[in-house]
């Protein structure tokens, strides 16, 4: 099968089966668990035994989950005790007729489980307004549920996962306790990795936000203005990879091609590798990603400073402040919060950009930053390219406590 | 503006003469690569691209046919054109490999063993020897030619490539991962924006946390799963991969947009006895566009640009690379001199994100600001 079919096939099915999900799932909880009438309790009885069934037969399928997950760390007997239930009830299906046989007892169970929260209910009867409140109780979860799953599933699990497996060795076999961490800080490679990675969380947020402050500012009043501004917000659009190329064409060796050995051939300066200048190499790696993240920068502080109130500003000129006053001593303490968003988006991203070392030096001439450094172990040996991923989210953490409190004094 | 207090006219050119300068600034890499992408080969790395409106001046070296040779006057001389079509501009020339351009277009060079050798600017040349000659003479010259430009990097990079491949890979991988997405997200989003439950604050907590987990931490884990669970390193991983990872920022952009639409209008609809079903289809949904719009062309730039997640979730190989991975991984290491064709293939994988980018650029703006100005 193409890819090109296989894709639109997703699509359909992706997309079908999201809509089908929601509509039915609201169906479901409306029309039939929590139907909108009134219930003796002679109904909610037999509805809990359906329900406390249901429990039993999630509880089997969720250690099912376990094993399969986990299959590999748990001993051998305790896998068989928890597979038996599910095998006896494929068994059971086969005997019934084959595979459909297998689809029938597994709706069944699914209809089952269906009911499992009357399990949970008490034992009387119920109003019609009690079961609009109850289906109302669940539907916020129906709604989260595909987000929440998918969330857990490739964003919270890895954290964990990454964390476990970066204990273990290269095969993953040996439980090494914190070796891959030890062996890590102790090679070169790393230490330089490290170091310039502090050095690139320095430099490209810092530089990012003050040029993007900068052009914000001069393109305020400009007649020009929008154009220059789509002008210098352009690089977001292009890849990584993309820019480098860009750049790697103007840091050339060759003076007939690269332009910064043009300039200093003008000047008479015999030409030189900007990539393989020891230190300064790094800066220019960093500026490839301060090119493009300045239109960031830039879009996000011109709407802050355009969100300033007009009064302070006519008030400080009527008070004869100069420009340059009115600048950083009215406007920048005014949009201060702002700059610090900006500062600290752009710092996440630094963090997680491994695409322009990879293509511009492959980690030579001492320009590795941790992303490349793990990208070089990955393939290679899992406990170390985790142990890597894992000082990165540790650098990450104080940014992400600090999102989080922010966001949370928003929603107060 | 020239009246409003607190503008000098000095000023104004000062900022208008800085805003040029990093516009050409921020420009000029990127409009060279462009050029050189319809340059030739050989005037690339002749002069640079700066240059490239005017002639190239480049070296060549031509032999003069042995067989030709008729004694004239007791000396052997051969005559003929260095130009095989006879158009052409020859401005310096020489002898000698060591020093091809050591004389100008019609002096007469003397060479050693009292050879003679005179180019005329039309190419045309004679060379004169009192010995018989026995092996094809070299002339070197430098020509200027005019400026080259084509499609022909272009033509070359998409027809013997695989490039063609790699643009259809990279179709492949982007438009499903960024359709589902936005569906699954805008559900978590409606309920976390409108429906009032116990968890709620903790959940929009942990979205904002999640949105800076780095993705480097997901990669191990994942890939071991996938191929525990039989996908391996496939299509449907990449789409699941792209899925899973670009669900918080959905999640923040659109709830922070449904936040803001107007409390009235949902409750109403719910008064008259719409369910939350029918107020999400039928008003939160399509008053959301804009924000849907900004998510997908986010998603579609990272998914398009992305290098990282390609490497890993797709198999190594030409059938199935993308277009960032050909160039990272193929193009710069067997073409790495061969700027032209570099360029080209640059230009190819940039082209859709920049049309997509001038195209939609008031819903970026609108979903940059969304997600973090309140």
């Amino acid at each position: 099968m193409s890819p090109l079919f296989q894709g639109m096939l997703t699509i359909l099915i992706g997309v079908g089966g999201c809509v089908g999900y929601f509509l039915l799932s609201n169906l479901f909880i409306d029309k039939i668990l929590f139907r909108p009438v009134a219930l003796d309790e002679a109904s909610v009885l037999k509805r809990r035994k359906i329900g406390l069934a249901a429990v039993v037969i999630l509880l089997v399928v969720l250690a099912t989950g376990v094993v399969f997950m986990l299959g590999d760390i748990l001993p051998q007997s305790f896998v068989n005790i928890l597979i038996t239930p599910v095998a006896s009830i494929v068994v059971l299906g086969q005997w019934l007729g084959g595979a459909w046989g297998v689809v029938l007892v597994a709706l069944l169970m699914a209809a089952l489980m269906i009911f499992s929260p009357w399990a949970w209910l008490p034992k009387r009867a119920v109003t019609l307004g009690e079961n609009i409140n109850r289906a109302n109780i669940i539907r916020p979860w129906l709604f989260l549920f595909p987000a929440l799953s998918a969330l857990s599933l490739y964003l919270l699990y890895p954290v964990v996962g990454s964390f476990y497996r970066s204990l273990f060795n290269r095969s993953g076999d040996d439980f090494i306790g914190f070796g891959n961490y030890s062996t890590m800080f102790a090679d070169t490679g790393f230490q330089t990795a490290l170091l310039n990675n502090f050095l690139w969380v320095l430099v490209v947020p810092a530089g990012a936000t003050f040029l993007g402050l900068l052009v914000a500012q001069l393109t305020d009043r400009l007649v020009w203005g929008n154009i220059a501004k789509s002008i210098i917000f352009m690089p977001m659009a292009i890849s990584f990879v993309g820019a480098s190329l860009i750049w790697k064409f103007v840091y050339a060796n060759n003076p007939d091609i690269g332009l910064i050995n043009a300039i200093r051939d003008s000047f008479g300066a015999a030409p030189l590798d900007p990539l393989q200048l020891p230190f300064w190499n790094n800066f220019f790696l960093m500026f490839i990603l301060v090119w493009i993240q300045t239109g960031f920068a830039m879009v996000i502080l011109s709407a802050a400073l355009r969100g300033i109130p007009e009064e302070t500003i006519e008030a400080a000129i009527i008070d004869g402040a100069n420009p340059f006053q009115i600048f950083f001593k009215i406007k920048v303490p005014q949009i201060m919060g702002t700059i610090v968003v900006v500062w600290t988006t752009i710092t996440i991203l630094v963090l997680k950009v491994f695409d322009i070392v990879y293509t511009m030096t492959g980690g030579n001439f001492g320009t590795e930053i941790l992303p490349s450094y793990m990208m070089s172990y990955m393939f290679r040996d899992d406990g170390r390219a985790t142990a890597v991923a894992f000082v990165i989210m540790i650098i990450v953490l104080p940014v992400m406590i600090w999102n989080i409190r922010q966001a949370r004094a928003e929603m107060k | 503006m020239d009246n409003i207090a607190g503008t000098k006219p000095a000023l104004s050119w000062a900022v208008n003469i800085s805003v040029v300068l990093l516009v050409v600034l921020w420009l000029i890499p990127t409009v060279g690569l462009l050029v050189s992408s319809f340059r030739d080969r050989d005037q690339i790395s002749a002069t640079g691209w700066w240059l490239s409106p005017f002639p190239v001046s480049q070296n060549y070296q031509a032999k003069a046919p042995a067989d030709d040779a008729e004694i004239n006057g007791g000396v052997n001389v051969i005559t003929g054109n260095v130009f095989e079509d006879g158009k052409g501009k020859v401005a310096r020339f020489g002898g000698k490999r060591a020093a091809p351009t050591e004389f100008k277009a019609g002096e007469t060079a003397q060479l050693t063993k009292d050879r003679t050798l005179t180019v005329h600017s039309d190419g045309s040349y004679v060379y004169t020897s009192p010995a018989e000659i026995t092996r094809d003479p070299s002339i070197y010259y430098a020509a200027s030619s005019p400026p080259e430009f084509s499609l022909d990097n272009y033509r070359t990079i998409m027809a013997s490539d695989n490039m063609d491949r790699a643009f259809i890979n990279t179709l492949t991988v982007t438009i499903p991962a960024t359709i589902i997405p936005i569906l699954i997200a805008a559900f978590a989003a409606y309920a976390l924006a409108w429906m009032d439950f116990k968890g709620r604050g903790f959940l929009i907590a942990l979205v904002v946390g999640l949105l800076v987990v780095p993705l480097q931490l997901a990669l191990v884990p994942l890939l071991t799963l996938h191929n525990k669970v039989g996908i391996g390193q496939s299509f449907l991983g990449i789409w699941m991969a792209h899925t899973g990872f670009g669900l918080p920022l959905a999640i923040y952009l659109l709830r922070n947009y449904m936040v803001g639409l107007p409390r009235d209008i949902i409750e109403s609809a719910k008064v008259d006895g719409a369910t939350d079903f029918q107020v999400f289809t039928k008003i939160v949904l399509p008053l959301s566009f804009p924000a849907l719009a900004s998510f997908a062309i986010f998603q579609f730039l990272w998914t398009w640009n992305d290098l990282l997640v390609a490497k890993v979730f797709l198999p190594s190989n030409s059938e199935s690379w993308v277009m960032t991975v050909k160039i990272a991984d193929d193009l710069l290491g067997s073409k790495g001199g061969d700027w032209g064709i570099l360029a080209a293939a640059a230009f190819i994988s940039i082209a859709v994100p920049l049309i997509v980018f001038f195209t939609m650029q008031r819903y970026l703006v609108r979903g940059l600001l969304a997600g973090s100005v309140k």
